[in-house]
């Protein structure tokens, strides 16, 4: 078994799933803040799937969308945080 | 062997992935959400971008571009997390019902959100 089929049948498989479990709290987030964070996590994921579908095609470019996707990740949070504060002050 | 190892990491970067993904769907809090997936997801990105810089071994842009993304989710995931726990306890996102102690109750200034040390009250339990 090579190290491409056991990513793509093992390793891709259980990050799908784990993406399937952060959208269903994305989408029953009782609060924003829940919702934020759950956007957030869903991008790391996105991060980490970016990284090993590069390693399973031997494509090493797609690491590049990799870095600029954790870049806009950290941005909206803090986004996000920085205008949920100001509503809340008025 | 290298792909031995690759394997292994690959593996335990995912499985961290998959409870970290498990601990936001099924904890009771906001603020305990926060506390599992943050750690465990900057834990299982890192291990996943160590494989690619292992992968990749002769071309040296590559690595070096692997080493500063997780050089980045270490670095800003703590803060992003502090922050926006810091804003959703600003508008009061309710606790989980089994909370027993909030220290910071009551040390916040509700108009200028400024951090008091609280060493006037004497006691702050919840």
């Amino acid at each position: 078994m090579t190290l491409s089929t056991y990513i793509d049948y093992v390793i891709l498989p259980i990050l799908g799933l784990s993406l399937l479990l952060v959208f269903i709290r994305l989408l029953r987030g009782p609060n924003v803040v829940d919702r934020v964070i759950a956007l957030d996590l869903l991008i790391t994921i996105g991060v980490s799937v970016i990284t090993v579908y590069s390693i399973s095609t031997e494509k090493s470019t797609f690491i590049d969308v990799a870095m600029i996707l954790a870049l806009i990740a950290f941005l909206g949070t803090i986004a996000f945080a920085y205008y949920l504060e100001k509503r809340g002050r008025k | 062997m290298i792909a031995i190892l690759i394997g292994i990491l690959c593996t335990i970067g995912a499985l961290a992935i998959l409870i970290a993904a498990i601990g936001i769907l099924r904890m009771p809090d906001f603020y305990l959400r926060l506390s599992v997936t943050v750690k465990a997801a900057t834990l299982g990105g890192g291990l996943l971008l160590l494989c690619a810089a292992f992968y990749f071994p002769e071309e040296v842009s590559v690595t070096t571009k692997a080493v500063a993304i997780i050089f980045f989710l270490t670095l800003t995931a703590p803060v992003a997390a502090h922050l926006i726990a810091r804003a959703a306890y600003f508008i009061g996102t309710e606790k989980w019902s089994g909370t027993v102690r909030d220290d910071l109750a009551g040390m916040y200034d509700k108009e200028t959100h400024k951090l008091s040390s609280g060493k006037k009250d004497t006691e702050n339990f919840m």
